[in-house]
């Protein structure tokens, strides 16, 4: 709107300027038919030229973020194993990913196979967008349900029919200081919420007011979520069409999370921590719960004297039985566009993806965890002292609700009300009481959705 | 003749129309047909799974409290940042404009930068500027023996923040505009008045704003629509937080449309935002028209 009142004040001065051209004008109109007609010839004989591949079959493929940037590596060796099939990989943006892809679909433009975070692909299969598997999955003898982790294969499961591929995996471990853990008379780590309490309490006698032992942010959601399934939590009912966060079991799980920032064991302000990496190195965090894509970062910031001083372990349980407790199965998988017509290009990819060597190289590319146990036998993911607590931790993983309004709820309901406890805004209960109020809203449409279908 | 004209005026205007037309008004007119539906994820991939609920959308919003929280965040930032922006660029406009002020073309041009830079890079040094614990600006409260503020952290001060930094971002474009609004005023006015022995007080006040009313009314209409879709100055800093504090409109309506598909809804609250900004334009209007009769 600026721009366009500048431009037409612009106009006005150059009024006098264009009056004398406009003779001139006229007749280049006739030059611009030349000119169009020149361009329609170019454009011609370039989609003319394009066709001359005839035999070779080109599938469209999605990627996001370090994934999209280099996949491509991987194109030549699939290329060369199938001289017919070309593979062009789009990169995008995880921040604009979900949009695209379904601006994609809607215009009936969606890739031929595409990376979806699996947290997505109950909104995509709601969406129609993408292809039921089990009929190929049951023809694959590269892809098999036994060869995955199973709360990973699982997260791709809707009513039996698998709607996508484990592509990578991951999952949240505990990240901590290990010389801090040592001077508060922790040699391991945690192992259940108990210990993870007292010795939060142990380490913060050997700190300053201003650092803290464990790190609860209260825009991630998934602690909250995990630490209530581990009390075993019922997050929704009657078939996930309302909410269950007033349940005994959540709440106990939600307050003992909040109880750690309440007690100034764990910082208020998301914003006081711009990184976390070098806040751990200044013993200013001491323990996080967090994923796979922190090891690298971890490793460029805690050099020198702190290189040994950090670890990984899996995560503590509600009680002593049984160790380690759950955490969530995050990961990407890969799903095939319903509407592509080269469905069995796309899932000979799909496969070419999935074999053990592949899952590998992707891991020395940009240290994604192969979701394919069988890669995890090399040593260089075997022998790997960080990822031991992945590798048992994923043992221990399920899905979060399978529905799409999974991401709305968490996002921008669970950690709206986990903030307003912490900061004492709201208690506990009218949080949860809350919650439920807004997620019964949300799931308005999945209840007439479900009533309808089963009419 | 005048079928002549009428011929240049479609080979003219026609593509600009033609333009606007499937550009503006058919997405306008489908937007608000789908505010009357509850049209979602769902509906996307199958049209009967959307249900016309008349004003549903509407009663609902009214009813909703991070709404009302996200208009309540949108004026208090309006109501601030708006006067505010215009006086700092009135005041940079008349520094700038005076005489004894040198290279002022220099100065012009770095007052303008933050204008053109992207908001991307801004927003991190300013993230910085604003760091809780080793922030340029704490750094300086320091000197006068006040307490570090957690800027973007606080419900308190998350809002004045985005403020300072939104206006010090905006206001070398209104700047721009009034130093040539000031360039209009014909300096035999300025010459009249000081032989008459007008202080510069009295010059502003019956010269200066007098004659700069039509550019006021321009630079605070477009400034309030403007920041009325505060967006993207919370959207980096600080997502809307915390507690909600610097959640805006805009804001709401981009999260509820394109992050959770509640397209219907997301349309609903840009219909509001509309209205809103409507008003607030023509009542911008009727207060100059009545200061001019004055």
């Amino acid at each position: 709107m600026k721009n366009l009142l500048l431009i037409s004040e612009k106009c006005l001065d150059e009024k006098k300027l264009l009056q004398s051209n406009f003779r001139n004008l006229r007749k280049s109109f006739s030059y611009a038919k030349y000119a169009l007609n020149f361009v329609l010839l170019v454009s011609f004989l370039s989609l003319s030229c394009s066709k001359k591949n005839d035999n070779q079959t080109e599938i469209s493929f999605w990627a996001m973020g370090a994934e999209g940037e280099f996949v491509q590596k991987l194109v030549p060796e699939f290329e060369k194993q199938n001289p017919g099939i070309k593979v062009k990989v789009q990169m995008v943006p995880w921040t604009a990913a979900q949009e695209k892809l379904v601006t994609a679909y809607a215009s009936d433009n969606s890739p031929d196979v595409y990376q979806l975070g699996n947290t997505w692909v109950p909104q995509f299969s709601a969406l129609g967008a993408i292809e039921e598997l089990n009929a190929w999955v049951a023809k694959s003898s590269e892809i098999k349900k036994e060869k995955y982790f199973d709360g990973i294969w699982d997260t791709n499961v809707l009513d039996k029919e698998v709607f996508g591929i484990p592509w990578y995996v991951d999952t949240r471990v505990m990240f901590y200081r290990k010389d801090m853990l040592a001077k508060a008379g922790y040699n391991s780590p945690p192992k259940t919420w108990d210990e993870l309490y007292d010795c939060a309490k142990k380490i913060k006698k050997n700190l300053p007011t201003e650092k803290y032992p464990i790190y609860i942010p209260t825009n991630e959601w998934a602690p909250f979520v995990i630490f209530g399934l581990q009390a075993n939590a019922n997050l929704l009912k009657n078939n996930a069409t309302y909410g269950n966060f007033q349940s005994k079991e959540f709440q106990q799980a939600f307050s003992f999370l909040i109880n750690f920032i309440k007690e100034k064991l764990a910082p208020m302000s998301v914003s006081q921590v711009t990184n976390i990496y070098q806040a751990f190195a200044g013993e200013y965090l001491n323990m996080y719960i967090s994923g796979p894509w922190n090891i690298n970062e971890f490793k460029k910031w805690m050099t020198g004297n702190l290189a040994d001083k950090w670890m990984t372990a899996p995560l503590p349980n509600i009680s002593g039985d049984k160790y380690p407790g759950i955490s969530l199965a995050g990961g990407s998988s890969l799903v095939i566009s319903k509407h592509s017509k080269k469905k069995a290009f796309a899932w000979k990819f799909v496969e070419y993806l999935s074999t053990p060597k592949v899952q590998l190289e992707l891991y020395h590319l940009i240290n994604d965890l192969p979701a394919v146990k069988a890669a995890w036998n090399d040593p260089s993911l075997k022998d790997d002292v960080y990822l031991k607590a992945f590798y048992k931790q994923l043992q221990n993983v399920v899905a979060t609700p399978k529905i799409p309004e999974w991401e709305q709820i968490v996002f921008s309901k669970l950690q709206q009300y986990a903030e307003y406890t912490a900061r004492g805004t709201m208690s506990v209960d009218e949080a949860m009481k809350a919650m439920d109020l807004d997620v019964n809203k949300i799931l308005e449409k999945r209840r007439w959705i479900l009533g309808r279908r089963s009419e | 003749m005048k079928n002549n004209n009428l011929k240049a005026l479609f080979v003219f205007l026609g593509p600009a129309m033609l333009a606007i037309l499937v550009f503006f008004f058919i997405p306008v007119i489908s937007a608000f047909a789908i505010s009357f539906t509850d049209f979602d994820i769902y509906s996307l991939g199958n049209f009967s799974n959307a249900r016309f609920i008349g004003l549903r959308n509407y009663t609902q919003l009214f009813e909703d409290p991070l709404f009302w929280t996200a208009l309540q965040n949108t004026f208090f930032f309006v109501i601030l940042a708006g006067p505010l922006s215009v006086c700092v660029s009135l005041f940079a406009a008349m520094v700038l404009n005076a005489k004894l002020v040198k290279f002022k073309a220099i100065f012009r041009l770095t007052y303008f930068m933050p204008v053109v830079t992207t908001l991307i890079a801004v927003a991190i040094v300013w993230r910085f500027i604003y760091h809780p614990r080793f922030g340029l600006l704490n750094y300086l409260l320091g000197f006068f023996q006040l307490n570090p503020v957690d800027w973007l952290g606080d419900p308190v001060w998350a809002m004045p923040a985005i403020i300072m930094m939104s206006v010090w971002k905006n206001f070398g474009y209104n700047m721009i505009i009034f130093i040539a609004g000031l360039n209009n005023i014909p300096s035999d006015l300025y010459e009249a008045a000081t032989i008459e022995g007008a202080s510069w007080q009295q010059q502003f006040r019956s010269i200066t704003l007098p004659m700069l009313a039509p550019t006021t009314l321009f630079i605070s209409v477009i400034t309030m629509i403007g920041y009325f879709q505060l967006f993207a100055e919370p959207y980096i800093m600080t997502q809307g937080g915390p507690l909600n504090k610097t959640l805006s409109i805009v804001q709401y309506m981009y999260q509820e449309g394109f992050r959770w598909w509640n397209m219907g809804y997301s349309a609903a609250i840009a219909f509001v935002l509309f209205f809103i900004i409507f008003i607030g334009t023509v009542i911008q209007t009727i207060i100059q028209k009545k200061l001019k009769q004055a």
